[in-house]
């Protein structure tokens, strides 16, 4: 767990959740590795600067985020998925005592993939639902 | 990408023409290569479901590509203003939060079809072909034609 405020590596897309269990998700990823993954997905060398990398960036994280999001749903947790945001700060908000922060780290052949992961349980609607169920 | 025998319309042999919505640049290119490898042609594009509204008008497309989480109009509300005022519209959701309730909220307002992103090429040229039924012809080798 991460007490710290979140610091970016590179390219970050986050993506806001609302629901059962509310939160932010974080997919980051540093700027060499996120040209070799967009390369790899565009099927051709891109420039640097090239607007397709953040895009790319984007729609893994919703991707990610929205497989995640399917399983816990059909669990009976209800969530609703934002569009993703370019995450432009250099560094993000601190955790707090009811919402703490996961840092994954994933190695892998394109290089270091970041994968923050804040969220916290919505006690009301938690107990609205037991309160349903009852 | 994976060679696909050519699906055209059947009534007169012209690629499918093909509406995709979605907010994301990157999805909106990756679907347009797959359709282009099936034989098809985008006739549009919109990065959110009132722009999927107005191109649709535009364009009558024969499917419609529509992702589910966008800006300012999702994707099943969309879907569901379209169906509603063209009851014929082919509508095939693409989205990476295929959960049930999604899912049968989508067919239920008139979408003809989901599929789970990350999309698979072999999974949405089945899906494309069953949504088109005995409109869409499958082109028996390379280069022919209906």
């Amino acid at each position: 767990m991460e007490e710290d405020a979140y610091r970016r590596k590179g390219v970050a897309g986050m993506v806001a959740l609302t629901g059962d269990i509310e939160g932010r998700i974080i997919l980051d990823l540093e700027p060499q590795t996120a040209l070799r993954v967009a390369s790899h997905y565009a099927g051709a060398d891109l420039p640097e600067s090239d607007g397709l990398i953040k895009e790319t960036i984007f729609e893994l994280a919703n991707q990610v985020v929205g497989n995640a999001i399917c399983a816990l749903n059909d669990q009976g947790f209800h969530f609703r998925v934002h569009p993703p945001l370019l995450l432009t700060s250099e560094q993000g908000d601190k955790t707090s005592e009811d919402v703490e922060a996961l840092m994954i780290c994933f190695e892998t052949s394109m290089g270091n993939v970041f994968m923050n992961v804040a969220l916290r349980y919505n006690k009301q609607r938690m107990a609205d639902h037991k309160t349903a169920g009852a | 990408m994976e060679q696909f025998a050519q699906v055209k319309r059947s009534k007169d042999g012209q690629p499918v023409r093909y509406l995709i919505v979605d907010d994301s640049v990157f999805a909106r290119k990756n679907l347009a290569r797959m359709i282009e490898s099936f034989g098809g042609q985008v006739a549009a594009e919109a990065g959110d479901g009132l722009t999927a509204i107005s191109e649709f008008e535009r364009t009558h497309p024969d499917i419609v590509l529509m992702d589910i989480t966008m800006p300012q109009m999702e994707g099943i509300e969309a879907a569901e203003k379209i169906v509603q005022a063209h009851p014929e519209a082919r509508i095939v959701m693409v989205s990476s939060v295929g959960y049930q309730e999604n899912i049968v909220a989508a067919l239920q307002r008139g979408a003809r079809h989901f599929v789970q992103k990350p999309v698979k090429p072999e999974v949405l040229y089945e899906v494309i072909k069953y949504v088109l039924g005995e409109d869409g012809a499958v082109a028996t080798s390379a280069g022919a034609g209906v």
